[in-house]
């Protein structure tokens, strides 16, 4: 009884210093509960990228940069990013301006939930449904050209799939809920006591955009952008079904697809991926710094 | 709205009248031409023969029986939920313990774990999803069901990490002491306290990984051997290879999909809020 009494504390002072010590930096059995997931991704999403990027300088002939040459000598490999960059960045810049009027109206709208549950169909269903439909609607006998023949806009039918306008329309039609949703985020985020407080002082609409709104939207703008732009330029299942995947809408994604799946040249594959990665950094990288030039602070209206 | 027209103290003007019809115009023209998209696809599905007029000649619903066989529709359904069963359960499996730990505890190298989940939520799945099935496939798994739901996991196990973050550290971490003066340990607190009281947030984010799953495209389609193809990757297919069969069969499919997506989108909403799809990473990366 004694001894174990007197053993007890012992033992503990023994064990106790590195656990107090992991327990000071908040590490213990509950802080343990996050490695399956790390090492889940570490295993699964780190290694296969680290993986690809050593494969990318083992080619199959060649030196440790043969890849990276051949893809920017040759150019219906290195075209591949101007093509997808004429897709990517117009579907963009284009849904990121939109969505902000709309979001403006919106926000002010009662049954906001009713519009959101709609576009968010159009997410739901992904691309792939969205190309099989648009190849019938845009067709030249779809109800798109019908209706505009009817109301006498145009006299024959517009070519609108197996082209760059199919796989834009696509773009322009999954990507919007997607940009819209998270510019609406935004902006209700920001406390409209502000901008009720300006137009008490007089400023007008106009005003209070370009001054209030638009200085606290720059920073969620500037990630909406990047979210979206990311998006974008991998697309891969329009520009093969909606476009035209051996001419004008050969973007990056189908390069690397076809040298992973018909070429079976994994190293080739993984070096397209790499570039495909390094471009959307880039573009990221850009426009997260011009971010840097607004304001950056808090959209709330309380004790800031 | 009225009331803030007058609390602003000023009428509308014309051109500001103009601007909000022009916006809603807009939106009301991407609404309808989706609707018409998505009506074109369903009224082809049961079409007799549709060319050259706005509707088709006549209706027959056979193209729903000859889809089911020539895409072997039966088995891929099977697959299409074994691989979203699997998914779903894995990325609650692995995504609800981590995202307890980082809701109550503040570990050094937090931030770049966090940082870890944030990655495979924000780069797309086709740059991600080459060099994955590279590895894969030299593991063996290439080609197979367990290709698929293991690729499928990268994104979702992090989603589901990253939407429950915020709820766990919503709970009051006194109930989860209460338990432990009463001398529950950790696996008991965790299915006795905690499940409970997380349920309803993984609910939440579990039915959106399904929506997602169903959906995903890349991943699935970089994966997949001629057994293990999911509804969404079959379509594709199909859609790759029309002429080769009906374009009607193809709708006809693509209307079993819209279905099978539709309905489990519908169980979700009640219990989500619609931007919850879109918005989870960005408040992440806004950090």
């Amino acid at each position: 009884m004694t001894e174990t009494t007197a053993h007890l504390p012992q033992t503990r002072e023994e064990r106790m210093p590195w656990r107090v010590r992991l327990a000071l930096h908040e590490i213990d059995g509950v802080t343990l509960l996050v490695l399956p997931a790390v090492l889940f991704v570490i295993g699964l999403f780190v290694y296969p990228f680290l993986y690809g990027f050593v494969l990318s300088f083992k080619p199959r002939a060649g030196d440790w940069l043969a890849n990276y040459r051949k893809f920017f000598s040759d150019p219906f490999l290195y075209d591949t990013i101007y093509a997808t960059m004429r897709l990517a960045l117009p579907a963009t810049i284009i849904n990121v301006l939109i969505s902000i009027p709309v979001a403006l109206r919106v926000r002010k709208m009662h049954r906001r939930r009713l519009l959101t549950t709609i576009l968010v169909i159009p997410i739901t269903l992904g691309t792939v449904l969205i190309a099989e439909g648009l190849l019938n609607y845009l067709g030249p006998q779809g109800w798109l050209n019908r209706t505009l023949m009817l109301f006498g806009l145009i006299s024959s039918p517009l070519r609108l799939v197996h082209n760059y306008t199919g796989v834009m329309l696509s773009l322009i039609l999954s990507g919007f809920p997607f940009t819209f949703l998270l510019t609406l985020s935004y902006i209700t985020g920001i406390d409209t006591s502000l901008e009720q407080a300006a137009a008490t002082l007089g400023a007008t609409a106009r005003a209070r955009f370009r001054h209030i709104l638009l200085p606290l939207l720059a920073q969620g703008l500037a990630i909406n952008f990047c979210l979206s732009f990311v998006q974008t330029f991998s697309v891969f299942p329009s520009a093969v079904l909606l476009g035209a995947p051996a001419g004008d809408t050969r973007v990056i994604s189908i390069a690397a697809y076809q040298a992973a799946y018909e070429q079976y040249d994994a190293s080739m594959a993984a070096a397209i991926a790499m570039v495909m990665g390094f471009v959307q950094l880039a573009v990221v990288l850009l426009a997260l710094a011009g971010r840097n030039l607004f304001y950056r602070g808090s959209a709330g209206g309380g004790k800031g | 709205m009225a009331e803030r027209a007058e609390a602003m103290g000023r009428e509308k003007t014309i051109s500001e009248r103009l601007w909000a019809a022009a916006i809603w115009l807009a939106v009301v023209v991407f609404i309808a031409n989706f609707m018409a998209m998505a009506a074109t696809v369903v009224i082809n599905s049961f079409g007799t023969r549709w060319f050259g007029a706005w509707l088709p000649a006549g209706y027959t619903s056979r193209w729903y029986l000859s889809a089911w066989d020539e895409f072997q529709l039966g088995d891929v359904l099977i697959t299409t939920f074994e691989v979203v069963g699997a998914v779903v359960l894995l990325s609650g499996l692995f995504g609800v313990p981590a995202a307890y730990a980082l809701a109550r505890r503040r570990f050094p190298g937090k931030q770049l774990v966090l940082l870890l989940f944030l990655l495979p939520l924000m780069i797309p799945p086709i740059t991600f999803g080459i060099p994955l099935a590279t590895v894969l496939y030299q593991l063996g798994a290439g080609g197979t069901i367990w290709g698929v739901i293991i690729a499928n996991l990268v994104p979702t196990v992090p989603f589901v990490i990253l939407v429950m973050i915020p709820f766990i550290e919503q709970i009051d971490p006194r109930i989860e002491a209460a338990a432990r003066v009463f001398g529950a340990g950790t696996g008991r607190l965790f299915f006795y306290v905690l499940v409970p009281l997380l349920a309803p947030g993984i609910l939440a984010a579990l039915l959106l990984v399904l929506v997602r799953t169903i959906a995903m495209f890349e991943l699935t389609f970089f994966t997949a051997g001629p057994d293990s193809q999911t509804l969404v990757v079959a379509l594709y297919y199909a859609v790759y290879a029309a002429g080769v069969r009906a374009g009607q069969s193809i709708d006809a499919m693509a209307v079993i999909y819209m279905i099978t997506t539709l309905v489990w989108l519908l169980i979700a909403l009640r219990f989500v809020d619609p931007t919850q799809i879109v918005t989870r990473a960005k408040q992440e990366a806004a950090r």
